[in-house]
């Protein structure tokens, strides 16, 4: 199966033929490429790679609608997105590309925190700001990115701790009384350690007798393994501070199995489940029913917050190095209005079915 | 030109298809979504991106060439780049060191699979699946956390630019930056350039074609097949584990995900640049645009900032689906035209 001499020529004049088209459009329309956006919209829009890191959560898909609401076309920008699928090489190479098309800004929400040194600094080297949005990245230096922009993960635990501090003293609960455990997150990630610590640090300030800490991955699964495991072993937990809306849900199937009530009177042997998200529906659902009493918002709507960096940008001003998102507490009773924290009024959203349609997913 | 075509060899038909294919694509890209594809350093970063790709498709094509299979060449990758990483930051090892750790692992793994699948008659799909699934585990063995390694030699070496001359492009600051290359890049060529003249040249490579094309004449011919499919696999595993490093040395970490996915591209590329599944049929320079051809697919697509992932998934699988129809009717139709004269 060897090639034959005269076929070969072939290959090599197609070859050279190709190469010679190549070049002849490589040179050619150099010039022409850069104002193609100009002409398409009469007024230059403003161009913006964003290099999401997957599509693997409720709460990521509302972070890239929220994106992509924002940097659409009618508000004068043109958005290039990228789904990297849960891989950094995607990641870079998406950036990489970005840089390639003179966009004028980069956003990338990062997969893991290390290793972006080499490919921020390209992006530097070519002038083009990069906004770095939910994790955060661990770079030698902290110029190679102009900002972030995410949540405080640690303020959320604070403050739907102190929802139920305020809650526990309305209705006369000894902290004493309160039996509590905390299914934890994917053990090591951003929002696990930051609701960990806030959890563990509030509960030692009121005395709460904390039962136990479980892992539940974030998911609904490990979740129910957990709460199975909690029943099993100990019999007077009230209070269930699940780290997110996926482990509540996998928390209160459980609890309804094996015959308990889920809901905010613990006086009368109901089990009280709190929250984080608030993205998911069936969340909500329960809010509204009563079996979540309480969801830190962890609020993806990214967007308008990362055009106005954008907007401070083009007027040649410098935005703040890390700004945290606006986050609301959501509960399903009005007992508690609001709340206040480190000197700060927290005023708290109050979902039944009559306000649902204020629910911002 | 008719006539032409007629005498060209399977081979070689099918390669100039993926060829031609490949530039139109790429010119096609130019006309219609300018920007970057004007720059000739996006034709660099695909090859940065995808030197390791290379590497892992002139494996397979190898082994797809005696009509066997590699499923395990992602796993190997993985595995090398963990254990270089662990060896570069935690021992605080020697960087020439680390690449003979490399090649051994690709030694390893051709000499195991080589021989289960040449000697012992094994399946080599479910011998590859095996050391697949084992390359994976080792690597979440040797270390769980994906980490970055800082070894500073190291980095040296992943930061190496090697300027292409004459190349270029003005950027947005107004500033002229010079195409480059990796060392990857250089590599995985070189390694295409030298598999091509083996493949075409030496006895070996006439055998591996013999081999696939027919087993029992090849046996006739004089030729040691099981030798032949042993030293094929060999070669793949060797390939695999350079191609790892030139993967480790692009990313700089070691990650038990690293690579996932890779196998499946490589037989992709393969099919893309020509070899064909059955044996017999195959050519390194197709398998060289093979790749480039994907890279150049998921390019356009992220380029053109289509709303989801999956459409590179679909496109590819389109382009497999024509790849695959253009060589079967091409064949055919060459084959009828055969037997009418």
């Amino acid at each position: 199966m060897m090639m034959d001499r005269p076929s070969v020529k072939i290959i090599y004049i197609m070859i050279i033929a190709s190469l010679c088209c190549l070049m002849a459009a490589c040179g050619g329309k150099d010039a022409g490429a850069v104002s193609d956006i100009k002409e398409k919209g009469g007024k230059e829009r403003i161009v913006v790679g964003f290099s999401q890191l997957g599509a693997e959560s409720d709460w990521r898909s509302a972070n890239t609608e929220s994106m992509k609401s924002v940097f659409s076309k009618e508000n004068g920008y043109e958005l290039i997105f990228d789904d990297a699928q849960q891989k950094q090489t995607n990641q870079i190479t998406a950036i990489r590309s970005f840089i390639q098309q003179d966009v004028d800004y980069i956003v990338l929400a990062p997969v893991t925190e290390t290793g972006w040194d080499t490919v921020l600094s390209e992006a530097k080297e070519a002038g083009i700001p990069v906004i770095i949005v939910d994790r955060q990245v661990d770079v030698s230096d902290e110029s190679l990115f102009t900002c972030w922009v995410g949540s405080d993960f640690e303020l959320e635990a604070r403050k739907v701790c102190m929802w139920m501090s305020y809650f526990f003293n309305k209705k006369g609960i000894k902290s004493e009384d309160v039996h509590i455990v905390d299914i934890q997150g994917t053990i090591g990630s951003t929002a696990q350690i930051g609701r960990t610590k806030g959890f563990d640090d509030m509960a030692n300030l009121y005395g709460w007798d904390v039962v136990a800490h479980e892992p539940g991955d974030f998911t609904k699964s490990k979740a129910k393994e957990a709460m199975f495991a909690i029943l099993r072993n100990y019999d007077n937990v009230n209070v269930v501070f699940c780290e997110n809306d996926n482990e509540a849900l996998g928390v209160i199937e459980v609890l309804e199995a094996s015959g308990k009530k889920c809901g905010s009177d613990i006086t009368n042997g109901e089990i009280m489940v709190v929250s984080f998200d608030g993205v998911n529906k069936a969340a909500v659902s329960s809010l509204v029913a009563g079996k979540i009493s309480c969801i830190g918002e962890c609020n993806p709507l990214h967007g308008p917050r990362v055009e106005s960096i954008i907007r401070k940008l083009a007027r040649g001003q410098e935005p703040y190095k890390y700004q945290y998102v606006n986050e609301k507490i959501f509960a399903g009773t009005s007992a508690v209005p609001s709340i206040m924290l480190g000197g700060k009024e927290y005023k708290v959203t109050v979902f039944n079915e009559e306000t649902l349609y204020e629910w911002p997913y | 030109m008719r006539n032409k075509i007629k005498n060209m060899s399977d081979t070689s038909l099918l390669l100039s298809i993926t060829i031609v294919v490949f530039f139109l694509m790429y010119i096609g890209a130019m006309v219609f979504q300018g920007k970057g594809f004007l720059k000739p350093q996006t034709f660099f970063n695909i090859l940065n991106a995808n030197a390791a790709l290379i590497l892992m498709s002139c494996g397979l094509t190898i082994v797809m060439i005696i009509g066997s299979i590699d499923i395990s060449v992602g796993g190997v990758a993985a595995l090398v780049s963990m254990c270089c990483a662990v060896y570069l930051d935690y021992k605080g090892g020697n960087v020439f060191v680390s690449m003979l750790i490399a090649l051994a692992i690709g030694v390893a793994y051709g000499v195991i699979q080589g021989y289960l699948i040449a000697y012992l008659d094994i399946q080599p799909f479910i011998v590859s699946l095996a050391g697949m699934f084992f390359a994976r585990g080792m690597t979440t063995i040797v270390h769980t956390n994906p980490f970055n390694v800082e070894n500073q030699s190291f980095v040296a070496l992943k930061e190496t630019r090697i300027i292409v001359p004459g190349m270029g492009s003005v950027n947005k600051l107004g500033k002229y930056v010079n195409a480059y290359v990796e060392i990857g890049v250089i590599v995985a060529l070189l390694a295409v350039l030298v598999l091509f003249f083996v493949l075409r040249y030496t006895k070996f490579g006439r055998a591996l074609y013999a081999v696939g094309g027919n087993k029992t004449s090849a046996l006739m011919l004089g030729i040691n097949v099981k030798k032949t499919k042993f030293m094929a696999h060999l070669l793949c595993g060797i390939l695999a584990g350079i191609g790892g490093y030139v993967y480790f040395l692009h990313v700089g970490s070691g990650a038990a995900s690293h690579a996932s996915g890779a196998e499946m591209n490589a037989i992709a590329s393969s099919i893309i640049g020509g070899t064909m599944l059955t044996g017999g049929v195959g050519n390194i320079i197709g398998t060289l645009f093979g790749v480039l051809s994907l890279a150049t697919i998921q390019s356009i697509v992220s380029s053109a900032g289509m709303d989801q992932a999956w459409w590179t998934g679909i496109t590819i699988a389109a382009m497999l689906c024509l790849f695959l129809v253009i060589q079967s009717v091409v064949i055919a139709r060459k084959t009828k035209s055969l037997k009418k004269q």
